[in-house]
């Protein structure tokens, strides 16, 4: 039986044991216990540093929610104009989408009634608009009491109503956004009532196309009709040329840029692959072993590497013009640096007694790298460029939108106009999709190639 | 008897001879196809991308020398002393650069650590939760910088702002998804030891299992920091700041000195990031030996 202190002293024998047989086990040294807490305090330094040196209080004191809010919104609804002009007064409201002159819908919508000489404008969630005689009655379903305008003659007047703060009523006009889906616009020569609905308009056809409008059923049925639509063509023929020429949503041209994009990514990358191969031979040292040219092709690597995407596409595209060629030029030049370097290193790294045993059987140094090194780094090869196949999809859109065409170049077309929303939502979309599929593709190659052969 | 023997082996070689030479013979036609398939893709792509060029190969082939030889004449014209100033000049330019991808990766080494823990198969049980995260990252992934910092710059106006967010994002997609695969690498024996002492999940993350990988997550953050050097500074390009908008600026003044200088500052400055994140990554790997 042994007592406590004996205990405790076999105890501290023991600690010390354990001590000396792992030295800082039992309590971490200073700078070890400070590391973790020092470098968390300099990472929030440097990050509130950064705050403010990019000034985002005052950045996000000016950022256009306005902007934002309108993109959301745009992109995906479509704006319809109900125009009422007292020049014009025979023609009553005439409907059209975003008051495009060539988009005038032949048929009244179902929120616009008419009735002796009254025309009542429904406005969903936002109450009624009456016009008739010149007045200009809005019933808002929070308010109790209507709001009267009076028009036509000259500047319009707001008669009666409450103060609501959409209300904007000026020398010169009345401008009314009870929400984000409605405005009404009154001014000395016309009433005008904008309402937005929801989903992409003529995405499908355009709005002119005798086919707009229809549905499945019908286009089905079109489809496989003998009655020709256009004489000349069958009518499959002729409803795929009115889809891929749409002139709005443009998805020949569409298409063809993604395919240009694709392009560029799939034959920069072969291309750099094919020329990184023998470069990176002449710069591994188990092959090659004159260290002057070794070390120039690994230069030379690091060159084509350092000199950026950007800058090379700015250079080809000086000189071979806007376009996918030069996207191609970038990036291979980028990535033959890219891929020679990771080669050279596989092959270093590579096992050497397979070359040794190719060689004991009298094979000449190429047979020697051909038999029995390329086989070996050949899974690496194929797996670091289905890598970079799918960021260079990435990168083609980027450098497209600097100027090599493709897909970055249309929509960087479409945001500029800061106006057809939907046609950019669309884009990024789409190349959202294609970069996916890239990815998926390169990873289920991977696997098939690499891991089946194993 | 012996003659019956070696006959019946000679056939066997024969087979086996035969057999080899089919296989070989398969291998070379697949071989060959996938080479001809390559070769027709690049053909067939380069004619494609030649027509739809503005100017044509042929045609820009020998202009090829004359940007870059424009931009010498202009740096010659300049002087040493003028060239320094523009170094000076542009410095500022090219802190806010590496500011916005070391700004970058840091948060998305933040988040995308938290997001690969969630995302991990060996780490939740929720196999829904897992594939929806795994699709979260892949959807953040694709998204290409470039086109959520054009939609922020018209929001924003021109700000790094925009090429912070922009990059982030993307990077939180890359490095979510190569933190998850190492997680799903390591051991997870650490974990259950603190598990069978009572610790919670996120005990067993931060004693069991961040220790095993953080070498690799710090060694895949610092690849990612050199690939965000290059990505700010396209962003700039679409005016959202540092050293690209000011390159973009004097590419369309066409101020040959001007770009040389930012040109030469962006390549040593990528240059050397990607010389001290090689270094650094081979110390700590190194250090646990993975990898």
């Amino acid at each position: 039986m042994t007592d406590i202190g004996a205990l405790g002293g076999t105890l501290h024998h023991e600690e010390q044991r354990l001590e000396e047989q792992y030295p800082g086990v039992l309590g971490l040294d200073l700078k070890k216990r400070l590391l973790g807490p020092v470098l968390s305090l300099l990472v929030v330094a440097y990050l509130t540093l950064c705050f403010f040196a990019f000034d985002v209080p005052g950045v996000m004191e000016k950022a256009r929610g306005d902007m934002a809010q309108l993109f959301a919104l745009d992109a995906y609804a479509h704006k319809v104009h109900a125009k009422y002009q007292f020049k014009k007064a025979n023609q009553g409201f005439v409907v059209s989408l975003e008051g495009n002159r060539r988009a005038i819908y032949k048929e009244q919508p179902d929120w616009i009634a008419q009735s002796a000489g009254q025309t009542s404008i429904l406005l969903g969630n936002d109450g009624v608009l009456r016009f008739a005689d010149d007045v200009v009655t809005y019933t808002h379903p929070e308010y109790e009491q209507a709001f009267t305008f009076k028009v036509g003659d000259g500047v319009p007047q707001f008669v009666s109503g409450a103060d609501a703060d959409w209300l904007k009523v000026s020398k010169t006009q009345v401008n009314a956004r009870p929400s984000l889906y409605t405005r009404i616009w009154l001014t000395k020569s016309k009433v005008e009532v904008h309402r937005y609905f929801g989903g992409w308009e003529n995405f499908w056809f355009d709005f002119d196309s005798g086919l707009n409008g229809l549905g499945v059923g019908e286009l089905m049925s079109l489809a496989f009709s003998s009655e020709r639509l256009d004489p000349d063509v069958s009518n499959i023929r002729f409803m795929f040329n009115e889809f891929w020429m749409n002139s709005e949503w443009q998805h020949g041209e569409v298409y063809f840029a993604l395919l240009q994009t694709l392009i560029m990514a799939v034959v920069g990358t072969l291309i750099a692959g094919i020329l990184a191969l023998p470069l990176a031979f002449a710069a591994a040292a188990n092959v090659n072993p004159v260290k002057l040219a070794r070390t120039g092709v690994r230069r030379f690597f690091d060159f084509l590497r350092g000199v950026d995407m950007l800058i090379w596409s700015l250079i080809f595209i000086r000189a071979f013009g806007l376009g996918p060629l030069s996207g191609i030029f970038a990036i291979f030049f980028t990535d033959t640096g890219t891929f020679g370097k990771l080669f050279s290193e596989a092959i270093e790294n590579a096992d050497k007694k397979q070359a040794e045993g190719v060689q004991a059987t009298g094979a000449s140094p190429v047979q020697k790298y051909r038999f029995g090194l390329f086989p070996q780094i050949l899974p690496l090869f194929i797996s670091q460029m289905l890598y970079y196949l799918e960021s260079n999809t990435r990168s083609a859109t980027v450098i497209g939108a600097l100027g090599a065409g493709g897909i970055g170049l249309k929509l960087i077309e479409t945001m500029r106009t800061r106006q057809d929303w939907e046609n950019t939502l669309y884009l990024i979309f789409l190349i959202i999709v294609v970069v996916m599929m890239m990815d998926q593709l390169s990873g289920w190659l991977r696997r098939k190639l690499i891991e089946g052969q194993a | 008897m012996a003659a019956h023997l070696a006959l019946a082996e000679a056939s066997r070689l024969a087979e086996i001879s035969q057999a080899y030479e089919r296989v070989a013979r398969r291998r070379t036609l697949y071989t060959l196809s996938l080479l001809g398939l390559c070769v027709l893709c690049i053909f067939g792509g380069l004619f494609v991308a030649d027509q739809a060029n503005s100017g044509g190969f042929w045609a820009g082939l020998d202009k090829f020398f004359d940007y870059p030889a424009e931009l010498f004449i202009g740096a010659y014209e300049e002087g040493v002393i003028g060239l320094f100033a523009l170094v000076l000049q542009y410095f500022p330019y090219l802190v806010e650069t590496v500011n916005i991808a070391l700004v970058s990766t840091l948060l998305a080494f933040f988040l995308g650590g938290a997001l690969s823990f969630v995302a991990s198969r060996n780490l939740v049980s929720n196999r829904l939760g897992v594939a929806v995260m795994r699709r979260v990252m892949d959807v953040f992934r694709a998204f290409p910088e470039i086109v959520i910092a054009l939609l922020l710059v018209l929001i924003f106006g021109p700000s790094p702002v925009a090429a912070v967010i922009a990059v982030t994002t993307h990077t939180i997609g890359a490095l979510a998804k190569q933190f998850s695969e190492v997680n799903e690498n390591c051991d997870l024996k650490a974990a259950e030891g603190i598990r069978s002492v009572g610790g919670n999940w996120m005990e067993q993350i931060r004693f069991g299992i961040l220790p095993q990988v953080l070498p690799n997550f710090l060694s895949y953050t610092l690849l990612r920091l050199e690939v965000n050097v290059r990505a700010s500074a396209i962003l700039g390009f679409v005016g959202a700041g540092g050293l690209g908008a000011e390159l973009k600026m004097v590419v369309d003044w066409n101020y040959g000195a001007d770009i040389l200088v930012i040109i030469f500052m962006l390549v040593l400055s990528i240059t050397s990031i990607d010389y001290l994140s090689g270094w650094m990554r081979q110390k700590l790997i190194g250090q646990t030996g993975q990898v």
